[in-house]
């Protein structure tokens, strides 16, 4: 009986899955035609159409010059995400143990959050110099801040019993933080560095589309600037396809870790 | 409220500390004058450039793409999330797709969008409603979500009508989730514009800002930073504020 049960359960749960990856499909040939639709509209002077980024993304991938600029932006991007994470990681559960230093900085941070920090991309330039520094200046500024937020929320919501606990251990504060606040928090964690991820790459994209040299955000305004349809385009592709990638992974991730904490 | 106090008082301090520090550090040379001016001399130039009237075209130019951005996003996201809300197969769609979106950094279409629509208001318009319209979107849904099917159980029995349980009961049940979703519309519509204007345009504060850079400007350049961000500071505290006491409300009645 049970058996039959968990069987009917198993089927209607792959028709829906069926269903699911049919949606999908359809979806993704829905996003395919708009784009060879919008390609065609303009007959390729502003996006060129799907199938001929892609061979135009074939050819530039085995080209030095596309992996030079890939390269400074990863390198920009790396340096960026890991110190918002890092710093965001420590800030956060700093202000969330310390109950009042959080409260008078929280609405700040939050405030920071929502500015156009576009307009001080010209004070990082004055400040770091033109280059990679700037960047990941910028980088940073976009993407400690939800990193922060995240992790103060998280420890915030922690049961009190916890952080009594570790006091009655005796703990030290780095071995709370690492033994205590760390695992108990790791969900949270892991959306606010999917956030810090996204923004910070988004800060050195736009660091570089702004008076730079080298990088992707730089190509991709080059492409613009020299009527470059393909290359403009490939590079959206290429930035939108490992940002989706990289966003499903931690995803993924979060999902399998909240799951095993539970 | 007394703590409240203190915090909300220690915050002010803090802020009004980095200012003055700032302030010194300007006036004793330890910051170079060409990199960073003097906050008073950024509330001067401001107060100059504004009252001068020189800017009142790039000041209505720019509000006016914002807010209409701001609106076609919060209609446009409200609709859609209501739509996807009422079929499960479409949320299944959307709910990925939602996802995945917030991760893709929405200016880098922005060149694009130029090519597309030429420079001026309708490239702006259209980066600012990608970067919000998300957000309300998913705000919406979960605004649907969190209305409790009792609240409709009783809508059914009073047999409203659907515009008035629209109305009556799912509107206010729904409308903190939505809120917040108008605020981040709000404060995504403004970077994406400003963004836009800073980076690629021949109009607006975003270009006059990246104007005063390019021309070696300084005291424009803090000026009109100042001003964008005080706007922006403002805005948004005002949302804050009104949603704090929508809240209130609630709790109270």
């Amino acid at each position: 009986m049970s058996d039959v049960a968990l069987e009917n359960a198993q089927s209607r749960h792959s028709a829906r899955g069926r269903v699911r990856a049919f949606d999908a499909a359809v979806v993704a040939l829905l996003i395919l035609a708009l784009w060879q639709a919008i390609g065609s509209w303009t007959k390729g002077v502003a996006v060129s159409p799907p199938l001929q980024t892609l061979v135009y993304l074939f050819d530039l991938l085995r080209t030095w010059m596309f992996w030079d600029h890939a390269a400074a932006t990863l390198a920009a991007f790396l340096v960026a995400f890991s110190l918002s994470a890092l710093i965001g990681l420590a800030l956060g559960l700093i202000f969330g143990v310390q109950r009042f230093t959080g409260e008078v900085a929280e609405p700040i941070l939050a405030g920071f959050y929502t500015i156009p920090k576009v307009t001080l991309y010209p004070v990082v330039l004055l400040v770091f110099g033109l280059g990679m520094s700037a960047k990941i200046a910028f980088g940073v500024m976009h993407g400690l801040v939800p990193m922060t937020l995240f992790t103060l929320g998280a420890v915030r919501s922690l049961p009190p019993v916890l952080i009594r606990k570790a006091k009655v251990l005796r703990l030290s504060p780095g071995r709370t933080m690492l033994w205590v606040l760390m695992p108990a928090c790791r969900p949270d964690i892991v959306n606010g560095l999917r956030i810090s991820f996204s923004l910070s790459l988004l800060g050195v994209l736009i660091g570089e589309m702004f008076s730079s040299q080298r990088g992707l955000g730089f190509l991709l305004v080059n492409g613009m600037a020299q009527h470059n349809v393909p290359l403009s385009t490939a590079v959206v592709t290429v930035i939108v396809v490992v940002s989706i990638a990289a966003n499903s992974l931690m995803l993924r991730l979060g999902g399998r870790i909240a799951h095993r904490s539970n | 409220m007394t703590r409240r106090r203190a915090v909300l008082f220690v915050r002010i301090a803090v802020l009004a500390g980095l200012v003055a520090s700032l302030e010194i550090c300007c006036r004793t040379g330890i910051i170079d004058p060409l990199t960073i001016i003097p906050p008073s001399d950024m509330v001067a130039s401001m107060i100059d450039r504004v009252g001068s009237g020189e800017l009142d075209e790039s000041i209505v130019n720019t509000f006016s793409t914002i807010v209409l951005a701001f609106v076609l996003a919060v209609g446009c996201g409200t609709l859609a999330g209501a739509l996807v809300h009422r079929s499960s197969r479409l949320r299944d769609v959307a709910d990925p797709l939602l996802a995945s979106y917030y991760s893709v950094p929405t200016f880098i279409f922005y060149p694009l969008l130029v090519a597309l629509l030429g420079l001026g208001k309708a490239p702006l318009v259209v980066l600012g409603v990608l970067s919000a319209a998300p957000a309300v979107m998913i705000s919406t849904l979960s605004g649907l979500d969190s209305v409790s099917p009792v609240l409709l159980k009783l809508a059914r029995v009073h047999r409203l009508s659907p515009v008035r349980t629209l109305w009556w009961i799912v509107l206010p049940a729904a409308l903190p989730r939505l809120f917040s979703g108008f605020k981040l519309a709000l404060s995504y519509a403004l970077i994406g514009v400003i963004a836009g204007e800073f980076i690629l345009s021949g109009t607006g504060l975003g270009y006059a800002i990246s104007f005063a850079y390019q021309s070696f400007d300084n005291r424009a350049m803090y000026g009109l930073m100042l001003f964008v961000l005080l706007v922006a500071v403002i805005a948004n505290g005002i949302l804050y504020a009104w949603e704090g006491r929508l809240a209130r409300r609630r709790s109270a009645g």
